[in-house]
């Protein structure tokens, strides 16, 4: 029986990385907007770098198109040196930000650019048009002017101008940045098909983390010029580096405390004078005395009138409830004045819920549902 | 919905303003253009003259011919004056075209900080009488004008260059003129371009010399074109520049129409000088109002 192995070449040592970013700084005056990166992505990854604005990303991806050239460092692409090579010479495409498409030129017609560029012959040119426009479902507009279409067409376009070359290496710009939410969904899932389709190895830059998480193998989370963590969006989740992941990725509540008692598996947390210590499961054991903090997702905790049977909990006071429909999150405020998130599915109707605002209640979490942190 | 009177009287304003300033003068134009010369005070007849009644009118009407035209179509001095308008003014417009695209150009791309100053240079020279700013161009130009003494300093020059008086000196006055509407609609065009557009040219293989053409060219077309009609359509009209800056061989027909009109006081003739001159100004002015409006409908 054939075993299909989860698709994973970043863990084997044997795959050499499509791009390899080595201690690329990038410097514009004296501000620094890239810290000495280093970055592996490998064929038919299609990998996201994630950040607030002003994180340095984009700046990376520029440096991947060939618009802006490292201070320092080099970046390589299927083992040669991408520096001396122009953007026009790179076997790599971008969908930009603002798709850039050519106003004066049909559909058609700027989808042909770049092939008309590298001399590929006419019939050729004609019948890739064809293809591409037929992937990304644009036969019926060939004729038709960038203005003459709706936000997605548009960002259509963008996507088969940059892939009728068929790059090694396809850089998305905050690809659907620009499109309202429903079609922003509709539109990741097919931004996967094609992926999937061509195999091509797609780079997107973002600060939408569910954008990320949805279509990504893996994500890298920027930071202030560097990087905060790479990870699959899985593990970004579940088993975030720091709090500055751990809060960008997902809703989350963060308690300090102090190690007490490590053991192998799991360590105990003092958050509060006199409260019994918290217990959390970790793969490494810090020293006992070290500041640390606990990442909880809303999901993970539970929240009840009478005190629950679990390995930790707490007593609050409900602060707030955000109702979206199909879930609740309740704000519960603990003695201490720290706030922990507990999020519950409404399956009873609204009016049956037992707890409201100001209400004593119980949260509590089993041993490996927070995060142990220790930055 | 109904329109109110004062509604009708705003969009009756620049029509009223267009028959009082426009049509009825160029309407006493093409009648005395139809009259014969006569020593007299005005120096044409027939005069119109309505306490003739009926009878005046019809002796009027009949008084009227086209003779000054057939004269211009058998005289080819106004041909060749005509003609050499055109040529002047075409030769100019390619000149300004070139000159002011590189300028616009380098507008466009200058920093952003300093993009309200240059244009504002450009915009300069307007401060000044037209008049006094051809002048000045005499004193650059003449034989020991700044040019040339400046020419022969640096040693580029052994003898001083005969410019002043020549149809050389007439595209210098135009081009330097107009180069500004030309600078102006180009820089426009040019200045809203996205940047991103020269990216992506890029990212699909373009050459920078390729993405020009294939890109920036065909997007600031509008703006060349307007720029074009602009300069192209005074020029051929102009009378100042080849009075002040030419020679007697400059020939154009704004020139000639005023030697018609002033020194041999021939008004009936220098009306249908100006009724054929505004018969050809009128075809470029409406490719250039239907240019305007197929643009205006785009954007």
């Amino acid at each position: 029986m054939a075993v299909t192995l989860p698709f994973a070449p970043w863990a084997d040592p044997d795959v050499a990385p499509l791009i390899e970013i080595r201690d690329v700084t990038k410097r514009f005056g004296a501000f620094e907007a890239v810290k000495s990166l280093s970055l592996a992505i490998y064929e038919r990854e299609f990998f996201a770098i994630l950040g607030p604005s002003g994180c340095g990303k984009t700046t990376l991806m520029r440096m991947l198109a060939g618009f802006e050239a490292p201070s320092e460092g080099t970046i390589s692409l299927g083992g040669q040196d991408m520096a001396p090579i122009p953007p026009a010479k790179r076997p790599v495409n971008m969908m930009f930000q603002s798709y850039a498409l050519f106003p004066h030129l049909t559909v058609e017609k700027n989808i042909a650019f770049g092939l008309k560029r590298e001399g590929t012959p006419k019939a050729e040119i004609a019948e890739r048009v064809t293809d591409i426009m037929r992937l990304v479902q644009l036969t019926d507009f060939a004729r038709r002017k960038p203005d003459q279409l709706s936000g997605g067409q548009r960002q259509r376009v963008a996507l088969a101008r940059a892939l009728v070359k068929r790059p090694k290496l396809l850089l998305l710009d905050e690809p659907l940045g620009a499109l309202d939410k429903k079609l922003r969904q509709e539109t990741q899932f097919e931004l996967m098909g094609i992926q999937e389709t061509l195999g091509t190895t797609f780079v997107i830059v973002t600060h939408d983390q569910e954008e990320a998480m949805t279509v990504s193998s893996r994500i890298a989370v920027m930071r202030d010029g560097e990087l905060a963590q790479v990870s699959t969006p899985t593990d970004l989740y579940e088993r975030p580096d720091t709090r500055f992941v751990a809060d960008f990725i997902g809703e989350v509540s963060i308690l300090e405390g102090r190690v007490t008692n490590a053991s192998r598996g799991g360590v105990g947390l003092s958050v509060m004078e006199g409260a019994p210590d918290l217990r959390a499961a970790t793969r490494t054991t810090p020293p006992a005395g070290t500041t640390a903090w606990l990442a909880l997702r809303p999901e993970k905790v539970s929240i009840s009138v009478l005190p629950p049977a679990a390995a930790n909990r707490m007593r609050g006071k409900v602060l707030d409830i955000a109702y979206l429909g199909n879930i609740s999150t309740y704000h519960v405020e603990l003695a201490d004045g720290a706030i922990v998130k507990a999020q519950e599915s409404n399956r009873q109707p609204a009016d049956r819920r037992g707890i409201t605002w100001e209400d004593s209640v119980w949260i509590s979490w089993e041993e490996d549902a927070g995060v142990l942190l220790l930055a | 919905m109904r329109t109110t009177w004062g509604q009708r009287l705003l969009v009756a304003l620049p029509y009223l303003w267009l028959l009082v300033l426009f049509l009825a003068p160029f309407l006493i134009v093409l009648k005395i253009s139809l009259s014969d010369l006569a020593v007299a005070r005005p120096p044409y007849t027939p005069q119109f003259d309505l306490s003739e009644g009926w009878s005046g009118l019809r002796d009027f009407l009949a008084a009227l011919d086209f003779e000054n035209y057939v004269f211009l179509a058998e005289d080819s001095l106004y041909i060749d004056a005509y003609l050499s308008s055109l040529k002047i003014a075409a030769v100019s417009t390619a000149i300004t075209l070139v000159i002011g695209y590189a300028i616009a150009y380098a507008l466009a791309r200058s920093p952003q900080r300093w993009r309200a100053t240059l244009v504002m240079l450009v915009i300069l020279p307007f401060w000044t009488s037209f008049l006094i700013r051809v002048y000045a161009w005499i004193g650059i130009l003449k034989t020991e004008g700044l040019l040339n003494q400046f020419l022969l300093w640096v040693g580029v020059i052994g003898e001083p260059l005969t410019i002043m008086n020549t149809n050389t000196a007439v595209y210098i006055g135009i081009v330097y003129s107009y180069l500004p509407f030309m600078i102006l609609p180009i820089y426009a065009t040019l200045e809203k371009m996205d940047e991103s557009l020269l990216e992506a040219a890029a990212d699909l293989g373009s050459t920078r010399l390729a993405a020009f053409f294939l890109v920036t060219l065909p997007l600031s077309l509008p703006g060349v074109i307007a720029g074009c009609f602009l300069v192209f359509i005074p020029a051929i009209g102009e009378f100042v520049i080849p009075d002040l800056l030419g020679g007697s061989d400059t020939l154009m027909i704004g020139k000639t129409l005023w030697v018609e009109f002033f020194n041999n006081r021939d008004w009936p003739l220098a009306s249908a000088v100006a009724t054929v001159l505004l018969m050809l100004l009128i075809v470029p002015i409406v490719l250039f109002q239907r240019q305007q409006m197929r643009q205006g409908m785009g954007s």
